[in-house]
C-alpha cells in the first residue's frame, strides 16, 4: 500500500470531513426536534369521534420513513426540492444539500421519536402520579421529574442514533456533494489507487463516529455522579 | 369536608367500585379495610382523580371536583398522597423532594420552603437525611419522606395507599409511629391498610369494602368486636 499521495490530497478529505459535518449536525439537530414533534403527534389524545388523526399521520409517516431505503428517500427529497420554484435561485449545489439534510434528518426522526418514546415509557407511572399528586399540571411534571429520568435511558441510545447519521451522510454522495465518501472517490480517480483513499476515509469517520461516541459516553458519566448512590 | 355521591369506577367492562357513598369530616381519621381486589386503592385514587370516577360526585367546600371544568391542581394541592411504592424522585436529594412542589407548585419562597422541608424532617426523624439520595435510604425511610413531601404542601387531608405493605417488617413501627403523631395532631386521613391492630387504636372510622361496596362502617370498636355483615366476619376472622 502507498499513502504517498496522502498529503498531496489532504485538502480534498478536510473539505470532505467539512461537509460530513454540516450533513450531519444539522441533521441531528433537524432530526431531534422532529423526533419529538412525531412522539407527541404520536401519543396525542386529540380525538375526532374514534379517530385521533395525529396519531395516523404520525403512524403514517414512521411506516413509510422506516420501509423504504433511505437513498431512495434522498433521491426522492432531491427532485422535490428540484420542483420548488425557488431551486432556480439556489447556488450550485445548494439543493442537493438540502435535499439530503431533509431525507437524512426525516428518516432519523422516526426512529429519534421511538427512543423518546421508550425512554420516557421507562419512567415508572408511580413518578408521574406521585408529581400530579403534588399539584403539579402535566407539562411541569414531565419537565422536572419525567423528562430528567427519561434522559438517562433516551442518551445511550441517541448516541447511536446520532453516529448512524454520522454515516449516513454518505447518502448525500449520491447528489454529487463533495463529503467524505465523494472526497475518497475523487482521490481514487485522479491517483488511480483502489483502496488507500477510501481507507483515509473510513479512518476520517472512525475519527467521527468515535469521538462523539466518547463524547456521550462523557455526559452520561456526568448525570451519573449527579445523583450518586 | 370531602362528601362522596354514588361513586363508580369501570375498568373497561369490570366495575371495580359501585355506588360508593360516605363523608369525610374534618379531623376524622377514616381507616378502609377489605380483601384485595374489593375496590380500597381505587376509591382512594378516584378521591384525588388519580383515576377519573365513572360516575358520582365528589363535592369539596360546595365544589364537584368531578366536573370537567373543576381545577384539578389546585384541588390536588390540598391533598396529600402517600404511595404504597413511595415514588420519591430518585434524582432528587432528600430536601429537594420536599420543596420542589412548594417552590413549583405554589410558588413559596426557597428559604421558606427549606425552613419548612427541615422542620417536617424533623417531625419524622430524619433531619440528617437531607442530602441524601432516596436509593440509599431504607422503605421506611423512603416512605417517611413521601409524608413529609406531601405534608410540604400542607394539605387539609392526607390520603394513604396501604403505606406499609411493601415495608419489611420491622420498619412498619416507624411509618407508623408518624402516622400516628399526625393523627393525634388532628390530621384529617384516610387510609388503606391492612394493620389491624393500627387501625383499631387509630381510626375514628372504619370502612369495610368488598366488590366495590361499602358493606359495613362504624367506630373501630363496634366493627371489629361485633361486625355486623357475613362478609365482614368471614373477613375479620381471616385477618385477626
Amino acid at each position: 500500500m502507498d499513502f504517498s499521495f496522502a498529503g498531496q490530497y489532504m485538502p480534498m478529505f478536510f473539505n470532505g470531513i467539512k461537509l460530513t459535518l454540516i450533513i450531519s449536525v444539522t441533521s441531528i439537530g433537524l432530526a431531534t426536534a422532529v423526533g419529538i414533534l412525531v412522539y407527541l403527534l404520536k401519543t396525542s389524545s386529540l380525538a375526532i369521534g374514534k379517530a385521533y388523526p395525529f396519531r395516523m399521520v404520525a403512524f403514517a409517516f414512521i411506516e413509510v420513513m422506516r420501509g423504504t431505503p433511505v437513498l431512495l428517500q434522498v433521491l426522492v427529497a432531491y427532485v422535490l426540492v428540484s420542483m420548488s420554484p425557488y431551486s432556480a435561485s439556489l447556488p450550485s449545489n445548494m439543493a442537493a444539500m438540502i435535499a439530503s439534510i431533509v431525507a437524512i434528518s426525516l428518516n432519523s426522526s422516526v426512529y429519534i421519536a421511538e427512543i423518546v418514546r421508550a425512554g420516557i415509557q421507562s419512567v415508572p407511572r408511580g413518578q408521574m402520579e406521585a408529581a400530579r399528586s403534588l399539584g403539579m399540571p402535566h407539562f411541569m411534571a414531565m419537565r422536572e421529574i419525567i423528562m430528567p429520568q427519561a434522559i438517562k435511558n433516551i442518551l445511550p441510545a441517541i448516541g447511536n442514533e446520532f453516529v448512524a447519521v454520522i454515516k449516513g451522510s454518505s447518502m448525500a454522495y449520491v447528489l454529487g456533494i463533495a463529503e467524505l465518501t465523494f472526497s475518497a472517490k475523487v482521490v481514487q480517480g485522479a491517483t488511480y489507487k483502489g483502496l488507500e483513499p477510501l481507507l483515509i476515509s473510513a479512518m476520517f469517520y472512525l475519527v467521527l463516529t468515535f469521538s462523539l461516541g466518547r463524547l456521550i459516553g462523557w455526559v452520561e458519566g456526568r448525570m451519573k455522579a449527579s445523583d450518586s448512590h | 369536608m370531602i362528601r362522596i355521591k354514588g361513586l363508580c369506577k369501570d375498568f373497561g367492562t369490570h366495575r371495580v367500585l359501585n355506588g360508593i357513598t360516605t363523608e369525610i369530616k374534618k379531623g376524622e381519621v377514616v381507616v378502609v379495610i377489605g380483601p384485595s381486589g374489593s375496590g380500597k386503592s381505587t376509591f382512594l385514587r378516584c378521591m384525588n382523580l388519580l383515576e377519573m370516577p365513572t360516575e358520582g360526585e365528589i363535592i369539596v367546600e360546595g365544589n364537584n371536583i368531578t366536573d370537567p371544568k373543576a381545577d384539578i391542581n389546585k384541588y390536588r394541592t390540598k391533598l396529600g398522597m402517600v404511595f404504597q411504592q413511595f415514588n420519591l424522585f430518585p434524582h432528587k436529594t432528600v430536601i429537594e423532594n420536599i420543596m420542589v412542589s412548594p417552590i413549583m407548585v405554589k410558588k413559596i419562597a426557597k428559604e421558606d420552603a427549606y425552613k419548612k422541608a427541615v422542620s417536617l424532617l424533623n417531625m419524622v426523624g430524619l433531619a440528617e437525611k437531607e442530602n441524601a439520595y432516596p436509593a440509599s435510604l431504607s422503605g421506611g425511610q423512603q416512605q417517611r419522606i413521601a409524608i413529609a413531601r406531601a405534608l410540604a404542601m400542607e394539605p387539609d387531608v392526607m390520603l394513604f395507599d396501604e403505606p406499609t405493605s411493601a415495608l419489611d417488617p420491622e420498619m412498619v413501627g416507624e411509618v407508623l409511629s408518624v402516622m400516628k403523631d399526625l393523627a393525634n395532631a388532628g390530621m384529617t386521613m384516610v387510609i388503606v391498610s391492612h394493620e389491624m391492630g393500627f387501625a383499631r387504636e387509630v381510626g375514628d372510622r372504619i370502612l369495610f369494602m368488598d366488590q366495590g361496596e361499602i358493606l359495613e362502617e362504624g367506630c373501630p370498636e363496634e366493627l371489629f368486636t361485633r361486625p355486623q355483615h357475613v362478609r365482614t366476619k368471614e373477613f375479620l376472622s381471616k385477618v385477626l
